[in-house]
């Protein structure tokens, strides 16, 4: 069986990852397209969610488990799955080989049931392979193979389930892929601000500042491993370029003022962001090639917070230029400025979807602060969580998820970060190792 | 002094006021003493004691004004503060200022630091109404970043919303 599927395999290669490790070869086990009907609805609101079997992959050293255990995490925390408690198995352990007696996981109440195995090669590389099999169809849905250093254990697991996810869903993962924050410590008006890295699990947690200048609103290139953000370095609040691997920084542009709000043009190559002169602040583009500037918006008003659509042919923004914070899309160009919220209240740190559908927002309202959608042209106004203080909300990069902060009342409190479903349904909390705000969330790493 | 310290921090641009106009113009112990950079609004040392240093702005000049929600306007009293600031700025020529300008924290980050902004360029734009030269004048904006008073009622964000003159 396994000799006939690996005659139809078909090999491609990944880039190398933000780490910079060992690229990962993926194998396609299986390339016919499963019939099988399975598949999650996600087009529903509240969706119930998909009992899913992950058996312990097969392995010498324990990391098997530990594999199945991330990609239980991973699915279950999408909300889309639930994963079946492993002491319900009739079948504890099954080789990556041999044929699931679907018959047993039918009875667990199992519709999709995932088995692998990692085997640690003579060449020092780790190889996992799975397949993801239709229970009620019995067929298998996928199956890949990954190579890679054994410390990379855990992005294999993502990337295991995100072609899950992928697989019966029908949409691109999010799993494997990292989370960008302000990592909070010390009493609240001495409050020491670093950007931090995570995975989007909250694991593999590290700094990327010391702490010593206050650093706020980082954000990702969507092509390179460079991250914008706003540090007080010097004394002097100024937009900067940080890349993550060589932890190399620079500023972005010499400008006469405070710049700030900064965020990558789709295509990685410009910068856009306020300019603060004389207490006014209007947004420009800086090219990252050219060094050219370019002023978008020539208002008295506070005009901040820009971010382009996807296909970078717009860009939404808030202004008070009415005399409240307001959402305005206007070209690329800045011309053609057209307010987009009307409801009550205000609106601030518009964020267009991945996807170009939604506009995701901060809107405070009667002096609460609540997480929203709606659609590009203002309207279709959906609020997925509100409270006390909820602001800042990211996409993920499938345009399914939405990371935010939260504050809570009280001077000994800090912020943390939690994700929310674009449907409003599956929040939850982010766990951080320090209070966090300000997320932003990385493309897919491959 | 001491006194005087507490009744402007506690009951805000009213009492801060009143202080500016009873202690506004006795000045000079006639020592001048540089003064060290600072990047907070609380931090200058007073053990000289003369009236050109950061400790004499803020217990006997006034160091602050305040704001309403969203607003950068100088009210009356803020106007008469900042009145005093400058008075103060004529008689110590050599001292320059940075404007730290702040919100309260119900507002969004990006808005709070343009905000802030506004704020420290409304007085600013003051001071040199009042014939500073806008050389000695700068501003930075710490937005929600910086508050002074920590609980999460009117009674505090009242008092980070403010702008603070610190001695450069």
């Amino acid at each position: 069986m396994m000799t006939s599927e690996l005659s139809k395999n078909r090999f491609r290669t990944r880039r190398v990852g933000l780490l910079g490790l060992v690229s990962v070869l993926w194998v396609a086990l299986l390339l016919q397209p499963a019939t099988a009907a399975l598949k999650i609805d996600i087009t529903q609101g509240n969706v119930q969610p998909l009992p899913i079997a992950v058996l312990d992959f097969v392995s010498e050293d324990g990391v098997g488990s530990d594999l199945a255990q991330v990609i239980v995490a991973d699915l279950e925390r999408s909300g889309l799955f639930r994963p079946i408690e492993r002491e319900a198995y009739i079948e504890s352990e099954l080789d990556v080989n041999v044929r699931p007696r679907f018959k047993d996981w039918r009875l667990v109440n199992a519709l999709a049931l995932v088995t692998g195995r990692s085997i640690m090669q003579n060449d020092g590389r780790l190889r996992v392979e799975f397949r993801l099999w239709d229970v009620v169809a019995q067929e298998q849905m996928t199956g890949l193979q990954f190579f890679t250093t054994p410390e990379n254990w855990r992005r294999v697991s993502h990337l295991i389930a995100d072609a899950i996810y992928e697989r019966l869903t029908g949409e691109n993962g999010y799993f494997d892929t990292r989370i960008v924050y302000v990592s909070e410590s010390g009493p609240k008006n001495r409050r020491v601000k670093k950007l931090a890295i995570m995975d989007q699990d909250g694991f593999d947690q590290s700094e990327l500042t010391n702490g010593q200048s206050l650093a706020l609103t980082p954000r990702f290139s969507p092509t390179s491993q460079e991250i914008t953000y706003l540090s007080y370095y010097r004394n002097r609040p100024r937009v900067y370029l940080l890349n993550i691997e060589s932890g190399q920084q620079e500023v972005v542009g010499d400008f006469p003022g405070m710049t700030f709000a900064p965020r990558f043009s789709p295509d990685g190559q410009k910068i856009i962001m306020s300019l603060e002169r004389n207490g006014n602040a209007n947004i420009y583009t800086m090219d990252l090639r050219t060094r050219e500037t370019q002023r978008l918006t020539s208002s008295l008003a506070i005009d901040t917070a820009p971010c382009f659509a996807p296909d970078g042919s717009q860009i939404v923004f808030e202004s008070d230029r009415m005399g409240t914070q307001q959402l305005y899309v206007m070209e690329a160009d800045g011309t053609n400025v057209r307010r987009i919220s009307y409801g009550e209240g205000r609106y601030a740190t518009p964020v267009w979807s991945p996807r170009g559908d939604l506009i995701a927002f901060t809107k405070t309202y009667k002096g609460r602060f609540l997480i929203g959608v709606m659609k590009t042209d203002g309207s279709g106004e959906r609020i997925l969580t509100e409270g006390f203080h909820n602001e800042g909300p990211a996409w993920s990069p499938n345009g399914r998820v939405l990371v935010f902060f939260r504050e809570q009342k009280g001077a000994e409190n800090g912020p943390s970060l939690w994700t929310v479903d674009v449907t409003g349904y599956n929040e939850r909390p982010v766990s951080t190792p320090s209070w966090a705000s300000d997320p932003a969330w990385s493309p897919l790493i491959r | 002094m001491k006194q005087s310290k507490k009744m402007s921090v506690m009951a805000a641009m009213i009492a801060s006021a009143f202080v500016l106009s009873a202690c506004g113009g006795s000045t000079s112990n006639g020592v001048s003493s540089s003064t060290s950079p600072s990047y907070s609004s609380s931090s200058t040392s007073s053990q000289y004691g003369g009236s050109s240093t950061g400790s004499y702005l803020t217990e006997n000049i006034g160091d602050r004004v305040f704001f309403e929600t969203d607003q950068s306007s100088l009210n009356s009293s803020s106007r008469g503060a900042l009145r005093a600031q400058a008075e103060w700025l004529a008689q110590n020529a050599n001292i320059s200022l940075t404007i730290e300008g702040h919100a309260d924290e119900r507002g969004t980050r990006d808005y709070n630091l343009a905000l802030g902004a506004r704020r420290a360029n409304a007085v600013r734009d003051f001071l040199i109404s009042q014939g500073v030269d806008s050389a000695r004048l700068q501003t930075i904006s710490y937005g929600k970043e910086r508050p002074v008073s920590l609980c999460s009622d009117d009674s505090c964000w009242s008092k980070n919303r403010r702008a603070v003159s610190v001695i450069r």
